[in-house]
């Protein structure tokens, strides 16, 4: 069975990791999060039939990070400004031929978003990084987070409208 | 503040809607400021993450505990469920490091497990995206050397590009409990994963075959060799006797 869910499970592990990032906001419960729903997805592989196993297993972590106490211990961590919450994905980002002041431009951008990303509530954070960065269709963003396609549409909506008005925020500071 | 279609008009710009409703809400924008302003509201903050959102990767370490992890489960049914949290929390709390060290080896004790499965793991293991090869070179004279000083022998290394089985590149495994030279070839669509370690198991090639996997196993001078891949079992005994075949 291992083989088999490995070649199943594993193409999907970026995707699973980087969920359980922006859920629990912090690296060390991220890696916790998806060791365990990945070994929960191997306790129920046997019992999957689906056509999209991103999808499934996605959810999977979702309901570990939701379960554990990871989402309650991320919300009271404040990120403080300066902190590089997304610099060490960054530099696979960062062209090789830039010069140091856009990389550290580049630098300054991603961590400025990972932080506005992280001071959204935690179903409109879910919502917009399942449909921006993972790139979901409605249908498998109501199947991952358990809503209606209509709660999925309008938190969509509230999550990129806080999103752009944090933005605009900080710019017109 | 938002008109009342305005989620109509978000529906279009992810392009979820069908034709005819996505003309709908063209049209609508035509005539509403508000979704106009909306849809270049939403093109902006799409292209700021598509520019600037972080992109986590798994890392390795969380690869690595994933695979003892399973290896442990399978072996041992719920044993050690979770060797990464179990060592940490076992040093939050303080515990002697001879307890730790305990609980590593239990962790590191490789389950039941053939060499053939580790080898058809450690094959799918590699063809996920950027694990296949360490060292990319299809010159067996960039390979080669490539070795050396990374492990205690030098891996015989042939190209096979004249026969159709192009050198792709090379890599560091680890198998049966050692370091391990892997050499990666390519036949047409598929790849062929050649591990080497010296040792003399098995001087006839044996062919297995494991979860659509097929695997040929022999040894030659004091080397161990497994050939893994995807092709069809006759394609892949082509392979062997031509790198065997091959000076």
């Amino acid at each position: 069975m291992s083989a088999e869910f490995e070649a199943v499970v594993l193409p999907h592990l970026d995707a699973a990791y980087s969920l359980a990032r922006y859920l629990t906001r912090n690296p060390a419960d991220a890696e916790d999060v998806v060791q365990e729903a990945v070994l929960r997805a191997a306790t129920y592989f046997g019992g999957f039939r689906g056509a999209n196993p991103r999808a499934w297993l996605l959810q999977i972590v979702r309901n570990t990070a939701y379960a554990s106490r990871a989402l309650v211990r991320g919300a009271v961590t404040v990120a403080l400004p300066g902190d590089e919450t997304g610099a060490p994905t960054a530099p696979e980002l960062i062209d090789r031929g830039d010069d140091p002041e856009t990389a550290l431009r580049k630098r300054e951008d991603h961590a400025r978003l990972a932080r506005l990303l992280a001071a959204l509530p935690v179903e409109l954070r879910e919502t917009l990084v399942l449909r921006e960065i993972e790139e979901l269709s409605y249908k498998e963003i109501a199947e991952i987070t358990q809503a209606p396609i209509g709660t999925v549409m309008s938190r969509l909506w509230r999550a990129r409208h806080m999103l752009a008005a944090a933005v605009q925020a900080e710019e017109g500071r | 503040m938002a008109c009342e279609n305005v989620l109509l008009v978000q529906a279009e710009f992810d392009g979820e809607l069908d034709a005819a409703d996505a003309l709908r809400a063209a049209q609508h924008r035509q005539g509403c400021a508000e979704c106009r302003d909306a849809y270049a509201q939403l093109a902006a903050t799409h292209a700021l993450l598509r520019e600037s959102a972080p992109r986590h990767q798994a890392p390795e370490s969380l690869r690595r505990a994933l695979r003892s992890g399973l290896n442990v489960t399978q072996g041992a049914k719920g044993a050690a469920t979770r060797p990464g949290r179990w060592l940490r929390e076992a040093a939050s709390f303080g515990l002697g490091a001879a307890l730790a060290a305990a609980i590593a080896l239990v962790v590191v004790n490789p389950a039941q497990e053939t060499l053939l499965d580790q080898v058809v793991a450690s094959h799918v293991r590699a063809l996920q995206p950027g694990h296949l090869e360490d060292v990319v070179s299809t010159d067996q004279h960039t390979v080669k050397p490539w070795f050396d000083g990374r492990i205690d022998f030098a891996p015989p290394v042939k190209d096979l590009a004249a026969k159709q089985f192009p050198l792709l590149g090379g890599r560091l495994d680890y198998l049966d409990n050692r370091p391990v030279a892997a050499l990666v070839y390519g036949s047409d669509k598929h790849l062929i994963d050649l591990y080497v370690w010296p040792g003399a198991d098995k001087p006839m090639p044996q062919t297995a075959a494991r979860n659509g996997y097929n695997a040929v196993h022999w040894s030659e001078n004091g080397m161990d060799f497994w050939a893994v891949s995807d092709l069809e079992p006759g394609k892949l005994n082509d392979f062997v006797r031509d790198w065997r075949a091959a000076g």
